[in-house]
């Protein structure tokens, strides 16, 4: 047995980045959310199957409100990405804004999904195709919620001046999981917006 | 290597258990006395020791409902019990057994183990452990409060539409089943998380993923298959109690949803599940056998392998839960096909306990007998599998009792034995006292007998085309002696479980003395004192090889593990982390206190879906904003943690 296995030099200690336990568990959850998602969509594209064009709606989905939503959704990533990149050089300033970016555009992006709602015609009793859209969509703006409840709070532990350029676990932490949301809103937004003009 | 502002040198004594530092730890690590401390620990080891209790009640509720359905079946036309009443007792019978005992029993080992074999202070989460339990507890209480109301769930475990919608199934029986389901997922999956990650990166320093013991691997593959699989089953329930709630169109087909749909949600989840709550069991007994046969495992990393494996391949075979459905011939192809290719990973686990045994010196004790026991039942149970995986075969055998007989062998079989042999096993650690021996035999001999008398001529039972779950059966079908026969062993089999409770009540107090290593077992759990200390290990251990306590005698390691001398990591709750895979010290993890944060959170969110279940949606909104500031609570950064800048908690 090595001496350096027994006693290493020096260890950091406590939360250090993608050191911490947070981290990891992060990982796990994106894992079964990812799952939730591939279980969701495989419903979706069941009833395709099942149904074939009878199976959506009379009116396809339109990119005039959700084209501009994914891309308000992808900038938001990147300012959190800009965000963290600060808050790793230990400019707290910088991940506040970062975090401020993104809590901004990620609320435009919860409105006007909920504008996509309204003007829908149907509702999640009409169909199959209704009850789905609105589960999935629904399911997804819940995620959105959560990631902005979580970068909410790291806002405010970064304008408690919590974290330094080596202890800052929970921007990482919560900035995957945005990431993630934005990514599951690409599949998402795929899904139902452009798969239907290509039968 | 640069010195970063939180680095710290870790100190080193030496002396394992009797180290200066233990009492220091002592005091660190022991939870407070009384109900506060009861209502608030964290240490996996008591939470190990509820979640086996918790198990064990379910357990015995479960057979307690099986016991008045074999009453009922004993004798042809029989009304002890009305159809209702039947349809409710054979669903709870699966529920319990399935989802409250089958798996959350082997968490119970794994949570009490998972620390003392990687040879670590505490799971990776201890909160969310302790949330874990809690939630699991309160998922079944939920599930058993119908039973309050008479609305028990009555559909069968597998729940199928369009029976389980509301037009047929106007009570809230289905919205107990789906509501509580997806409780449980949520228990089930931060379970999941915890070993996952508490495997990955709390180990001794020097266990690199080859030297994992079994019993690791067995519990982490089927960590990833539940966070995998557990969100199909949690959204067909959700989408079941939208239909029944909010007139959703997923599961019936007026207005093209699709009832199919629930059986491939139900199975894509379910058919992981069967693995999920085996291979852990496996898992126990691929640690537990090789003490009996003084020898290690045999080929230790095909059975790692095959472990994986199977679990792969589980979500694989779904399908040939639904042969009977009218699919496509090309579909049932493959999925038989599947069917059949996934027993050869289990076969490959089966000849290496054989060729363990076969060559090694076995000791028999009760133990032993159940893990022997265990593996010839697993060949019944695997034969009756494999031969429903053929289509013909199965559109035969597919809602008769053969089926029943089938997953009784699997799951008593592969689950049940493997845990009555584990505890016999590890009870000496849980309590510092050993499991009488006369008695044990008494147990083994009579759940094995009771097992198989019930068991074996079930599948005749089926084959002669008795239907399941029919509350009764007319005279003259010649189904009537095989089913006084089963009734008779199920009563038998009962006594011989109640045997183990005795025997667990006795020995508590009365048995021998275990000592640290009463079986002479070669893994870290073994150094500890019986039962450990709450902090586990004074000084923490770095093993170089599998079986760091019988190094002497193999000679298989690259050196020497370090028992007696290793770093003490006592300036506050502290464990070390190790890097996933070569597992080499990689940081200081400073851990939580124990919390009123778990319970508190399980409570609200246990209101929560009771608000959903009676409508009062205001108030689960409420709950709903309560658990979010809970959790806000309970995830604040803390100094003692480590987790806020410049407190040099180092």
């Amino acid at each position: 047995m090595s001496d350096a296995t027994i006693r290493p030099e020096a260890l950091p200690v406590g939360s250090i980045g993608r050191k911490a336990s947070g981290w990891w568990g992060m990982l796990t959850i994106l894992m079964t959310e990812g799952a939730l998602f591939a279980y969701l969509l495989f419903s979706y594209y069941y009833f395709a199957v099942q149904y074939g064009r009878g199976f959506l709606p009379d009116e396809l989905p339109k990119f005039r409100l959700s084209l501009p939503d994914t891309i308000i959704l992808l900038i938001s990533s990147v300012f959190v990405w800009w965000g963290e990149r600060g808050a790793k050089r230990g400019a707290n300033l910088q991940l506040v804004f970062g975090l401020l970016g993104t809590l901004i555009l990620g609320v435009v992006f919860v409105g006007v999904q909920l504008l996509e709602w309204r003007d829908k015609p149907f509702t999640i009793g009409s169909s199959s195709y209704a009850s789905l859209y609105f589960t999935i969509t629904g399911f997804h703006m819940a995620h959105v919620i959560a990631g902005l409840i979580m970068l909410s709070a790291v806002m405010v532990w970064s304008l408690l001046r919590y974290f330094d350029a080596e202890r800052n676990s929970p921007v990482s932490i919560a900035a995957v999981y945005w990431h993630f949301v934005d990514i599951v809103w690409l599949i998402v937004f795929f899904t139902i917006y452009v798969t239907p003009r290509l039968w | 290597m640069t010195v970063g502002t939180y680095d710290r040198v870790p100190a080193l004594e030496t002396g394992g258990h009797a180290a200066p530092a233990a009492s220091q730890l002592t005091r660190l690590w022991e939870s407070k006395p009384g109900i506060s401390g009861w209502l608030s620990t964290v240490d996996h080891k008591e939470l190990g020791k509820r979640y086996l209790a918790t198990a064990f009640i379910f357990l015995a509720l479960g057979g307690i409902e099986a016991l008045m359905m074999r009453l009922q079946l004993a004798q042809p036309n029989q009304h002890l019990l009305t159809p209702e009443q039947y349809n409710q007792l054979f669903s709870m019978h699966g529920i319990t057994m399935i989802f409250l005992y089958a798996q959350p029993i082997l968490s119970g080992f794994s949570v009490y183990l998972f620390p003392l074999i990687l040879g670590t202070r505490d799971m990776a989460f201890p909160r969310m452990n302790a949330f874990s339990y809690w939630v699991y507890l309160a998922a079944g209480l939920f599930m058993y409060a119908s039973f309050l109301v008479g609305a028990a769930p009555n559909d069968g475990w597998f729940n199928y539409v369009p029976f389980a919608l509301k037009p047929y199934n106007p009570g809230p029986n289905m919205d107990f089943y789906a509501l509580g389901m997806i409780l449980l997922g949520i228990s089930t999956t931060a379970g999941a998380a915890n070993f996952l990650v508490t495997m990955l990166r709390t180990r001794a320093a020097g266990m690199s993923i080859n030297r994992l013991p079994i019993l690791t691997w067995g519990t982490t593959t089927t960590s990833v298959g539940i966070l995998f699989s557990m969100p199909a089953v949690s959204l067909a329930f959700f989408m079941l109690w939208l239909d029944r709630q909010f007139g959703t169109h997923f599961f019936d087909s007026t207005a093209r949803g699709q009832p199919l749909l629930w059986q491939h949600l139900f199975w894509m989840f379910a058919h992981p599940w069967v693995y999920i709550i085996v291979l852990p069991a496996m898992g126990i007994v691929s640690d537990a056998l090789p003490i009996f046969c003084r020898r290690p495992l045999v080929g230790y990393t095909v059975v790692v392998l095959a472990t994986i494996a199977t679990m792969v391949m589980g979500f694989g075979v779904w399908l040939h839960h639904m042969f009977a459905t009218g699919l496509p011939f090309l579909a049932l192809s493959f999925f038989s096909g599947a069917s059949f290719v996934i027993t050869i990973p289990s076969a490959v686990a089966v000849f290496a306990w054989i060729a363990t045994i076969w060559t090694g010196r076995p000791v028999i004790t009760t133990a032993f007998l159940f893990f022997a026991g265990f593996i010839s039942m697993f060949v019944i149970g695997g034969v009756s599998g494999v031969m429903t995986a053929s289509v013909p075969a199965d559109r035969q055998l597919t809602d008769t009792y053969f089926v029943v007989a089938h997953i009784h062998y699997v799951l008593i079989g592969i689950n049940l034995f493997p845990v009555m042999g584990g505890l016999y096993v590890w009870f000496p650690k849980m309590t510092g006292r050993m499991l009488n021996e006369r008695l044990g035999r008494w147990n083994f001999w009579m759940v094995f007998i009771g097992f198989n008398l019930a068991f074996l001529p079930m599948h005749w039972t089926g084959l002669a085309g008795m239907p399941r779950r029919i509350y009764t059966y007319p005279d003259g079908m010649g189904w009537g002696t095989v089913n006084m026969v089963t009734t008779v062993g199920s009563f038998v089999l009962a006594l011989g479980v109640l045997l183990l409770l005795i025997n667990v009540a006795i020995s508590r107090r009365h048995g021998a003395v275990a000592g640290p290593n009463p079986w002479d077992g070669p893994t870290l759990e073994w150094t500890t004192p019986s039962p450990p200390p709450p902090y586990n290990f004074a000084t923490m251990p770095a093993v170089a090889s599998r079986h760091p306590l019988w190094e002497d005698r193999l000679e298989e390691g690259m050196g020497k593990s370090s028992l007696q001398r290793g770093m003490v990591l006592a300036n506050g709750k502290e464990m070390l982390a190790v890097t996933p895979l070569d597992g080499l010290p990689d940081a200081i993890l400073k851990m939580p206190e124990d919390s009123y944060s778990p319970l508190v959170a399980t409570i609200l969110m246990t209101a929560g879906f009771t608000g959903l279940l009676l409508h009062w949606w205001w108030f689960a909104g409420a709950c709903v904003f309560l658990l979010l500031a809970c959790l806000v609570v309970w995830l604040w950064p803390e100094r003692t943690l480590g987790q806020i800048a410049g407190a040099r908690h180092v």
